[in-house]
């Protein structure tokens, strides 16, 4: 920190520029998400279907989905995932750069669901990190869209650390 | 009304079918484990039964001998399925392997040998297929604890 940053700390002038800062870039990212379908089974209709024209995600700036994870900062986990599949999810999430975010789209996805057995993971939170559950067996359209913009509400009100520890 | 091939299979191996029944339309025969590779090259060659469909098991835990591997075929000249069925007991899972007829029982076999652990003598990969290496035990056995799991990524704290 140089001494002239340590000037405007003192005067007030520096919390001012970062909070608008946090709420400037908070505000780009919100409406900027890139998700990464990760999609292994039925839900994936209703993904279709929420991410198409009649619902139309693109409103909320989440509309394009990025099949490589280092293009995207939003993951969706759409569908049950198997312990044979857990290491592929666990590395996609890995590759992907920060700031990232996970969505848990449907009941398998969340806990399992009614897959109880030797062959599901119980919920992707064991493995990864899940900023948002979506419940239902598919989710409604409307469940979806409500997580997307609960999601951005998080981010618009986040700290967004872009330069250094403090800015 | 059965379709005259059932006839015609039942007289041919009726000395040693164990039981022969037509359940939803389908012949389904018991023969003894070493009768099977015999009745099943009998099947494609005399009968024209050109499709393995299937090879699966059914456990029941308290009857000797303890598994049913169950066959299906399937003939795409008369369109009649047939079932083929083979008791074998906990001790010694083994039966023998049809990979000689059909290459399709390669991959079934191999299914039911990580489902249920049976042994298909003459199938020299019985790698898991569905399961993982390093999986312990069979899911599709009566006595695997339904909640037991053998994950592959370490849970998160």
């Amino acid at each position: 920190m140089t001494p002239d940053h340590r000037a405007a700390r003192g005067s007030g002038a520096f919390e001012y520029l970062t909070t608008k800062k946090d709420e400037f870039v908070g505000w780009a990212r919100k409406f900027s998400l890139f998700p990464y379908p990760f999609v292994t089974a039925c839900c994936a209709m209703e993904f279709m279907s929420v991410s198409s024209t009649l619902y139309d995600t693109d409103r909320f700036g989440a509309a394009l989905p990025r099949f490589s994870p280092r293009q995207s900062d939003l993951l969706l986990v759409v569908g049950t995932v198997a312990h044979k599949q857990a290491p592929v999810l666990r590395r996609v999430y890995e590759q992907m750069c920060e700031p990232k975010w996970v969505i848990a789209f449907g009941v398998c996805a969340t806990s399992g669901g009614f897959y109880q057995n030797y062959a599901a993971l119980p919920g992707i939170d064991r493995i990864i990190p899940v900023d948002l559950y979506i419940p239902g067996c598919p989710p409604r359209p409307e469940m979806v869209i409500d997580g997307i913009m609960k999601l951005q509400d998080r981010i618009a009100g986040d700290r967004h650390p872009i330069l250094t520890e403090t800015f | 009304m059965a379709p005259p091939v059932h006839e015609r299979i039942t007289a041919r191996w009726s000395r040693v079918v164990q039981d022969a029944a037509v359940s939803h339309g389908t012949l389904v025969l018991l023969v003894a484990p070493d009768q099977l590779l015999e009745v099943a090259r009998s099947l494609k060659a005399e009968f024209g039964f050109d499709l393995l469909l299937d090879v699966t098991a059914v456990d029941w835990p308290a009857r000797n001998p303890r598994f049913d591997v169950v066959y299906h075929f399937y003939t795409t000249r008369d369109f009649v399925r047939v079932r083929v069925k083979t008791r074998v007991a906990a001790a010694t899972p083994v039966v023998d392997s049809l990979i000689s007829l059909y290459e399709a029982a390669r991959y079934s076999e191999r299914e039911c040998h990580d489902m249920y652990g049976i042994e298909f003598r003459n199938n020299a990969d019985l790698r898991p297929i569905l399961l993982y290496e390093g999986f312990v035990g069979h899911p599709l056995r009566k006595d695997y604890p339904k909640h037991r799991e053998q994950p592959l990524v370490p849970y998160r704290k």
